[in-house]
């Protein structure tokens, strides 16, 4: 199902795979510089957070939820800790986790896509038996097993996302190099002797990158959920601060009995901006990369007498 | 005969899928190092005989490719062992969870692709607009919402109207026996709660691709010799866009199954909703390795069927699919 999907959806996508179409994209597209914005806004925080976090986040500053004040902008937690502080250094570990899981899932899926859909046959046939498992299989309960079975750490957390999280990018690259594979340039490239090396790292692979840094952004906001989903069921490793464990504490912790909704509602917000940016992003260079969409816009129905999608100028 | 092949192909799949979920949980369980995981019969302050006849029952003495030969055996016959917590059999136990998961997760869902189809269609009629807009924003934010926020946002604003935790309250039956009807309504009130976080999780992506698979419809030539005729743009709309617009739902369906499932686990704990989810992260707490094993694998078997079902229906709605 998810294969016929896909690879219909793909069939007639991309041709020219050009490198300057995220660029391109990001200059037309507000919305792709509102979430590349929101995305380096939070990877600066993560990096300076030692230098901007105004508190420690191992010793307390003031009083069990104490509300947010001038000192203490976004209050503190059932320690006393500043939130403010928690979230800032929190972020470092959950994007760390999210970033590291993603450029894994990307290096495999990637990997796996290309192999299969250029080498195909039994190789095709094996690894996409692979990937269709991966696809209907729960992310969620397959992670809380195996996060419990190999014990709650940061690594065993980005390993068991990232081999949850390359089967998508595998099968849309797949499709992707089964159509660039057939084109007659690379044909020729093989006829005057071109390895498969060569062709594939010459011809494929600046092909498909477009399409696997959309997949990237995307998964980075699939990740950095998993995450915090994982942490707030308490399968993370508890001496650590993630954007996960700050929503897991404020609940078991009754911070909704206490009335503390600051423990919980800055630090869920943080999680839905960073979501959405890389959403934004993600969407538009797949929407650049889809001519399909583009004959749309400038769909030659635009003299219908009175709009029937829309009011203005979108109108059809 | 149309599809027969198609059937047949999509069960066998399934029915594969099925057969490789059941290897790998046996292989994530009995095949580690240490006896904790893998040995079901240590169940603590069992009698020595009932850890005989786990021992024997499922070959645990025996090599470990026998024990999976033994393993699918009891599988198929419905056996999963005995829950470490409560000592009684793991199958009996998750279809009693089972059975409160299905409501819930049913009335969440259902809720979620109404919802989404309304919006999209209404955000794609009225594209450019500002309820266009609205709409579209604030299905962007829903989608990017983490279930867990959300639900304890609701937890927070919603807590003192309605019930927070459980199924049904506990001391309703202490005082005398409880019509049917008075406990359907207190579990209708538990299930207001779990079931509109899970809708509200869901129905955002529903919206944008119900709102993006209607543009696409619109600007077909089918609907422009509908307006030629003259229709109304009501009866173009209702008739003609968004019958076929509707396909990539049941794509979408399909597809977030695993997703929905996921976002059940999270409503569940945060709401104490005593279903198949809460099941397994109690089993995780309390290190009940057969309950987490049978849960898992009731979770990832369920996905795998309501795929096919999917597919199936998909195949029902859309006669291009010739198998």
């Amino acid at each position: 199902m998810s294969a016929i999907a896909t690879e219909a959806g793909l069939a007639g996508t991309v041709s020219r795979g050009r490198a300057g179409l995220i660029r391109q994209a990001i200059r037309e597209r507000k919305a792709a510089a509102l979430g590349l914005g929101i995305i380096a806004f939070f990877v600066i925080l993560a990096i300076a957070a030692p230098l901007i976090a105004p508190y420690s986040t191992t010793a307390r500053s003031c009083a069990v939820f104490a509300p947010p004040s001038a000192s203490h902008w976004l209050g503190c937690d059932d320690g006393g800790i500043d939130m403010l502080s928690e979230i800032i250094s929190g972020g470092r570990i959950s994007l760390i986790i999210g970033f590291a899981a993603t450029l894994i899932a990307m290096l495999i899926g990637g990997g796996v896509g290309i192999a299969s859909g250029y080498f195909g046959r039994w190789l095709d046939i094996a690894l996409m038996r692979i990937t269709d498992y991966l696809l209907v299989i729960p992310d969620l309960a397959f992670a809380m097993v195996i996060a419990d079975v190999w014990g709650p750490s940061l690594s065993h957390v980005i390993a068991v996302i990232a081999i949850l999280e390359w089967a998508t990018t595998a099968r849309i690259i797949r499709a992707q190099v089964m159509s660039v594979k057939e084109r007659v340039y690379i044909k020729r490239a093989r006829s005057i002797g071109a390895g498969h090396a060569r062709i594939i790292g010459r011809h494929i692979l600046p092909q498909v990158g477009p399409l696997l840094m959309a997949n990237t952004v995307l998964t980075v906001a699939v990740a950095i959920y998993l995450e915090t989903a994982l942490a707030f069921l308490g399968l993370e490793d508890p001496s650590t601060t993630t954007w996960g464990t700050i929503l897991e504490h404020a609940f078991n912790r009754a911070a909704v009995s206490a009335g503390a909704w600051w423990a919980i509602v800055p630090d869920g917000l943080v999680i839905t901006l960073l979501i959405m940016g890389c959403f934004l992003l993600g969407q538009a260079i797949e929407d650049a990369l889809n001519p399909r969409l583009r004959v749309a816009h400038l769909s030659s129905r635009r003299w219908a007498l009175r709009p029937l999608a829309g009011r203005g100028p979108d109108a059809i | 005969m149309r599809g027969a092949d198609y059937v047949i192909r999509r069960a066998g799949f399934a029915l594969l899928t099925i057969f490789v979920a059941i290897t790998i949980n046996f292989f994530l369980f009995r095949v580690l190092p240490g006896t904790v995981v893998s040995d079901l019969a240590r169940v603590p302050h069992a009698t020595p005989q009932l850890r005989h006849a786990l021992t024997v029952e499922f070959g645990l003495a025996k090599p470990k490719w026998e024990q999976y030969l033994i393993y699918l055996r009891e599988l198929a016959k419905g056996n999963m062992g005995i829950s470490f917590a409560t000592q009684q059999p793991v199958s009996q136990l998750l279809l009693n969870d089972l059975k409160n998961t299905i409501p819930m997760v049913t009335i969440g869902t259902l809720g979620a692709i109404v919802v989404g189809i309304a919006t999209g269609i209404l955000s794609a009629w009225r594209r450019g607009s500002a309820s266009d807009h609205v709409s579209t924003n604030l299905a962007i934010a829903f989608y990017a919402f983490p279930t867990q926020f959300l639900g304890l946002m609701l937890l927070i604003l919603l807590g003192g109207l309605l019930p927070t935790s459980g199924m049904e309250n506990p001391y309703a039956g202490v005082f005398g026996p409880q019509s049917t009807m008075a406990r359907l309504q207190d579990i209708g009130l538990h299930l207001i709660l779990p079931a509109l976080t899970l809708l509200l999780t869901l129905y955002g992506e529903f919206t944008l691709i119900m709102r993006s698979s209607m543009l696409e419809t619109l600007g077909e030539d089918y609907v422009l010799t509908a307006r030629a005729k003259g229709l109304t743009d009501r009866r173009v709309i209702a008739r003609h866009a968004v019958r076929n617009a509707l396909l990539p739902i049941a794509t979408l369906v399909a597809l977030s199954i695993g997703w929905i499932v996921g976002g059940a686990i999270l409503v569940e704990y945060i709401f104490s909703w005593p279903g198949i989810g809460q099941a397994l992260w109690q089993a995780i707490n309390q290190r009940d390795y057969p309950m987490l094993q049978g849960g898992f694998l009731i979770l990832a078997v369920s996905v795998v069927l309501l795929n096919l079902l999917a597919d199936l229906a998909y195949f029902k709605l859309d006669p291009r699919i010739s198998g």
